[in-house]
């Protein structure tokens, strides 16, 4: 039997896959801004099993790392979206195959 | 490794990928913010209490809602005639498999040799303010003013552009 933070590590392992998998594979723009979210969630979760199961917890690392991460994520996915409704204004689109032209 | 971590993992896989596979975006969404509560519980499980409500709150009071409002606002609740996956699905799956293969084996291999301590961490709520306002000050002013940035610039894309003549 693994140990326990084997056990939230393939968790992790697992949902960073399926946010990269959804990153990749879907039309949208939005389902690409949720597929890095997820992503950006395992990379806390991992850092959250480290701070519990890692020595000196006491001294808060992984703890203060995931919660400046749940900061930068939450700026991430306002600007992200913003971008997205942009796009939608200037293209009447949201899907990335025909996003295709630099110009404005 | 009891019984309340394998559901709590299995609501939160079983969320992403809900949240990567279902047609209708406003679904998705729906599907991204129970992945978000899985997560949560997880972090309590973990006796990350701060970190566990400061998910719930960023996450499925804040950023899901932001989803939806997109959604929303761009159409995309209607369904596309062409499919909702890439014509080369099949290449991003395959990488997202191997990615997956090479984090499972570098886990299974090394973690053996890592020491683990079971002792649950005495951790208060003040000793992590204390910390935030002490040692991690810099970081914290960093944070708000990136939050400050974030936000004006946000507003600033997505506000409605005057139509400008054509030159």
């Amino acid at each position: 039997m693994t140990t326990p933070l084997a056990g939230y590590l393939l968790v992790a392992a697992l949902l960073f896959a399926i946010g990269l998998a959804g990153a990749l594979v879907r039309r949208n723009a939005i389902l690409v801004l949720i597929g890095i979210e997820l992503m950006l969630n395992a990379a806390n979760l991992n850092l959250i099993a480290f701070w519990r199961f890692g020595p000196h917890p006491e001294a808060l690392t992984g703890m203060m790392f995931a919660i400046f991460s749940i900061a930068v994520a939450a700026a991430e996915a306002a600007v992200g979206l913003g971008l997205v409704i942009s796009i939608y204004r200037h293209t009447n689109t949201t899907e990335l195959d025909k996003i295709n032209r630099m110009k404005g | 490794m009891n019984v309340v971590f394998y559901l709590l993992a299995a609501l939160t896989i079983g969320g992403g990928l809900a949240a990567v596979l279902l047609k209708h975006l406003v679904h998705c969404a729906l599907a991204t913010t129970v992945a978000f509560a899985g997560l949560a519980m997880l972090f309590l499980q973990l006796d990350a209490q701060f970190a566990g409500f400061a998910q719930i709150l960023v996450y499925i009071g804040a950023v899901a809602i932001l989803i939806v409002f997109a959604i929303l606002l761009t159409r995309g609740s209607e369904l596309p005639k062409d499919g909702v996956f890439s014509r080369s699905w099949f290449v991003g799956l395959a990488i997202a498999a191997g990615v997956f293969a090479v984090l499972a084996w570098a886990v299974l291999q090394s973690v053996r040799a890592v020491p683990q301590q079971m002792a649950v961490p005495a951790v208060s709520v003040r000793d992590i303010g204390n910390a935030l306002v002490g040692r991690y000050v810099l970081p914290l002013e960093i944070v708000a003013l990136l939050l400050t940035a974030a936000t004006i610039g946000a507003v600033i894309v997505a506000m409605h552009e005057k139509e400008r003549p054509k030159s």
